[in-house]
């Protein structure tokens, strides 16, 4: 597909210039097109941030809604037209913070959808806070003495529930990140990518040169369905693993679990036929 | 402005747990019967035209079985049958009683009188003490109810050892009633058979032998004139329908099309999602237990986008993690249909009390300004017919519409003819898109035809910053302004469909009665017994907006009345805010329990 189906015109990016996010929505839109899913039938449920603006700069379905709450209207959206390619996206306050019970909950569920968190350490549109994958010691307006906790684990989280596909990714790399996100889309089951991505205002910590020298690429020696292993590589000091971490392999998704497209198909807003006859097998059942 | 809520204006009910059972009804009930034993035996009484009947125990005792054993079987047989429960908030032991109306003529409020009283253990009839009057009949071992007036002696607990032990107690009892009653036994059995068909052959077994004692010991009561209960039988209830407020509510939500719903229990509202779950795969619902309240609403709302027809239930404590969603519906112009059945609070309250405290609380959730619904049942058919209404209301508005309920409302039963189901349309408000589609081009009403991703060649975009007609976030404020007034433009069709309240009595009242909600029956029932010409009932099946026949109606009565079950005249309140008119008096009750029917005969005759 033409990736200019995936372009709007007259938009007013509200990003600051050099941030991260234009080379996340790029890559995107290359993985989109290349394979070939088209803005009618994709749907990007964001929350609020910086990074959770993305998808009023690409053509497609937009659910846009509350701070931390992407991933349960995602997840209902999935599930009522499975014929939808759905992506939930935020940045990493969003999902891991303000929606972290969401998150948790989500992986169990396993809808089919791509949850894509731009993670750069930092708040940015509430101008400069730590967020819950700060390093420790990240000094901000508020933690004034440098952040005093440990970070969030999201890989090491998504892993510990058994999530059906987990990726790391780095917003430099773009022909990497572009395959990761092509394998995330295409995988069926919940896909984590966690992207970490430099805040050029409000991170002078970690720069595009920090994350290039404290990540490093899974090679082939990485069995990534091999739970144990991609555990290890989630815990690891040191430099961090990007790539494919886990896959978990023939998980049931949300939208099989709920069983209403057993014995059809079709996406639930072309069933809006009359119950009566079986609304009144049912009321007859009270007469007894 | 003077609106009435200084203590002296307003009547406050059920300072104590009950009252005492004062206003007997002299039209259906009689004291000591003349039969010839009565010197003999004090317990000896007939009870004529109705039956009011208590049981209680601890939680786990099977007092479940009996209320439901016996509604079945006396609706079956041909009795006017309700049912209403209260009890703690616990799995096993504390107190918990359920009242069965049984009557020749329809009924549906709750009585503080009790004819009948079935304990199950002696403990638990303490928390019944002060409805206990010189009438009342307690069914029950002579020695350990000495301090009774009236006693009918049954050894239950010898008589449940007797089939195979004390867990028996219950179906012993429900067959001296059905006896009493004089139901065939065949009914009986029946049903006996069918509330333990899941259970081992010998339970089922045990439980036919209980209830045949329980039959002969009733069936001796009545001839030999000890305790006779004569109600006439009309014919017609046996083939009506059993239900209480949630499945009204449910199988209303299954008419309306119901086929999403993302909740996460809260006494008392539960009981819908069970059943939507109990029901999912031959409706093809999507039921789903979420993590919490903030997940299920805004996957409510993911859902109606997708084009799915989805609703929440929960309570009070659980819709307050729902409000900033609300909004969420407000801003993105999503439907949502939102049941909420009310308990006391604040906090959590009485979690298995019952209230009418949370009116301003679903009239006020959400930040920022927008339309919105509430509809509150007072009958059955109400929770049927308005839950099916709800989901038409927010498809075609595109806003939360909200089902106000109670745990009175949701958790008693009584028997309604069927409904009809010919009457119910779902208007599909969904269209498919084309290229030029925009999710909030702006409209004359205010509406914007809604289209769902994936149907038609369009896009379709919502978002909860303030957007232009596009759906992409927007911070032009002269759109802003134009956006605002769209969304509110909404309300003057909104209006249009505004449900009328009913009155009930003379459209020549003196004194008007406004209530809302579950009270309507309570209200109905006393107002037939006091037959009091000069005051009707103005009941709101539709509490916000008010349909505008209501301050006329206001102002035709020298005064007006309010009863609801609150602290604070929450309605009464909104009724002066939207009309004007000064509410005279109050009648409220915020104890936990509804009114009884006696409390409100004694407050309609103390109007002047």
């Amino acid at each position: 597909m033409d990736r200019k189906a995936l372009e709007l015109e007259d938009i007013d990016i509200a990003w600051c210039p050099g941030c991260g996010n234009f080379s996340i929505r790029n890559i995107l839109m290359t993985a989109l097109a290349e394979l070939d899913v088209s803005p009618e039938k994709l749907v990007i449920a964001s929350g609020i941030g910086q990074a959770a603006k993305l998808p009023h700069y690409i053509r497609t379905n937009v659910f846009d809604g509350l701070h931390g709450r992407a991933l349960p209207p995602a997840t209902a959206i999935k599930a009522v037209n499975p014929e939808l390619t759905v992506i939930a996206e935020s940045g990493e306050g969003d999902m891991y913070g303000e929606g972290g019970n969401h998150f948790i909950h989500a992986i169990r569920r396993n809808p089919d959808i791509t949850n894509i968190v731009h993670d750069n350490m930092v708040y940015g549109l509430t101008k400069g806070q730590a967020s819950p994958t700060s390093r420790r010691g990240f000094k901000t307006p508020v933690q004034v003495d440098g952040t005093q906790h440990d970070p969030f684990n999201p890989i090491a989280v998504a892993i510990s529930l058994g999530a059906s596909f987990v990726a790391r990714a780095f917003a430099g790399d773009v022909d990497q990140t572009k395959e990761l996100l092509k394998k995330a889309i295409s995988h069926r089951g919940y896909a984590l990518v966690d992207i970490f991505q430099p805040c050029v205002t409000f991170n002078r910590d970690n720069t595009y040169q920090w994350f290039k020298e404290n990540t490093y690429y899974l090679d082939d020696t990485h069995d990534p369905l091999d739970r144990i292993a991609a555990f290890q590589k989630a815990i690891e000091r040191g430099k961090m693993a990007l790539g494919v971490v886990y896959v978990n392999r023939g998980k049931k998704t949300f939208e099989e679990k709920t069983g209403v497209y057993e014995a059809d198909a079709r996406p639930l807003f072309m069933r809006i036929e009359s119950r009566t006859e079986k609304l009144r097998e049912l009321i007859e059942s009270y007469r007894n | 402005m003077k609106i009435a809520c200084s203590p002296g204006q307003a009547n406050v009910i059920g300072s104590c747990l009950h009252r005492c059972g004062t206003s007997r009804n002299a039209e259906t009930n009689e004291g000591d019967s003349g039969n010839g034993q009565d010197s003999m035996n004090r317990a000896a009484r007939t009870i004529k035209g109705e039956v009011s009947i208590a049981v209680c125990g601890e939680a786990g005792q099977g007092i479940k079985i009996v209320e439901h054993l016996l509604t079945k079987v006396l609706k079956r047989a041909g009795y006017n049958v309700f049912a209403t429960k209260e009890y703690m908030s616990r799995i096993r032991g504390g107190s918990n009683s359920t009242e069965i109306r049984v009557s020749s003529n329809r009924v549906a409020a709750f009585v503080d009188r009790i004819d009948v009283l079935i304990p199950i253990n002696r403990a638990t009839i303490e928390r019944l003490r002060n409805r206990i009057t010189d009438q009342t009949v307690v069914l029950g071992e002579k020695d350990t109810y000495s301090d009774v007036s009236r006693v009918v002696d049954i050894p239950f607990g010898k008589l449940a050892q007797d089939v195979g032990g004390e867990v028996y107690a219950n179906t012993v009892a429900a067959g001296v009633v059905t006896a009493l009653l004089d139901v065939e036994k065949g009914i009986l059995d029946s049903y006996v058979r069918q509330l333990f068909s899941g259970k081992e052959e010998d339970v089922i077994k045990r439980n036919l032998a209980a209830a045949a004692k329980g039959w002969e010991i009733g069936g001796h009561l009545r001839t030999s004139g000890e305790l006779v209960v004569e109600i006439e039988r009309s014919g017609t209830p046996s083939d009506e329908l059993l239900l209480n407020g949630a499945e009204a509510v449910s199988m209303g939500a299954i008419a309306g099309g119901c086929n999403f719903i993302f909740s996460y229990p809260m006494s008392p509202s539960t009981g819908v999602l069970t059943f939507l779950a109990q029901h999912h795969s031959e409706f093809g619902i999507i039921v789903e237990q979420a993590e919490d309240e903030i997940c299920a609403i805004n996957a409510g709302l993911g859902a109606w986008y997708a084009g799915a027809r989805g609703m929440v239930t929960t309570s009070g404590g659980g819709f307050a993690l729902m409000t900033e969603a609300v909004s969420l519906a407000g801003m993105t112009e999503t439907p949502i249909v939102i049941h909420v059945a009310q308990r006391p609070g604040p906090a959590t309250g009485l979690p298995t009390r019952t209230a009418q405290e949370d009116l301003n609380h679903v009239l006020y959730a959400g930040h920022g300004e927008f339309p919105r619904i509430i509809l509150s049942p007072g009958t059955l058919e109400d929770g049927f017919y308005l839950t099916h209404k709800a989901f038409n209301l927010a498809d075609e508005f595109q806003i939360p519409v909200f089902i106000l309920t109670d745990q009175f409302y949701i958790d008693s039963y009584y028997n309604i003819p069927a409904p009809d189901l010919s009457l119910l349309l779902n208007n599909a408000c969904i269209v498919e898109t084309t290229e030029a589609y925009r999710r909030y081009e702006f409209s004359e009403d205010g509406i914007s035809p809604r289209g769902v991703p994936g149907y038609g060649k369009g896009i379709v975009s919502v978002d909860s910053d303030e957007h232009d007609e596009a759906g992409h976030i927007t911070e032009d404020l002269s759109l802003r302004t134009r956006m605002v007034n769209k969304r509110l433009k909404k309300l003057e069709l909104i209006k249009q469909a505004v449900i009328a309240p009913e009155l009930v009595g003379s459209d020549r009242y003196e004194i008007l009665v406004l209530a809302w909600g579950s009270t309507r029956n309570v209200i109905c029932e006393a107002l037939s017994d006091i037959a009091r010409k000069d005051v009707s009932l103005l009941h709101f099946k539709q509490v916000y907006p008010l349909h505008g026949s209501v301050a006329e109606k206001l102002r035709k009565a020298s005064k007006v009345v309010v009863i609801e079950n609150n602290a604070t005249g929450q309605f009464a309140n909104l009724i002066k805010l939207e009309t004007g008119v000064d509410v005279s008096k109050k009648v409220l009750k915020y104890n936990g329990l509804p009114f009884s029917k006696e409390e409100i005969v004694e407050a309609l005759l103390d109007l002047r």
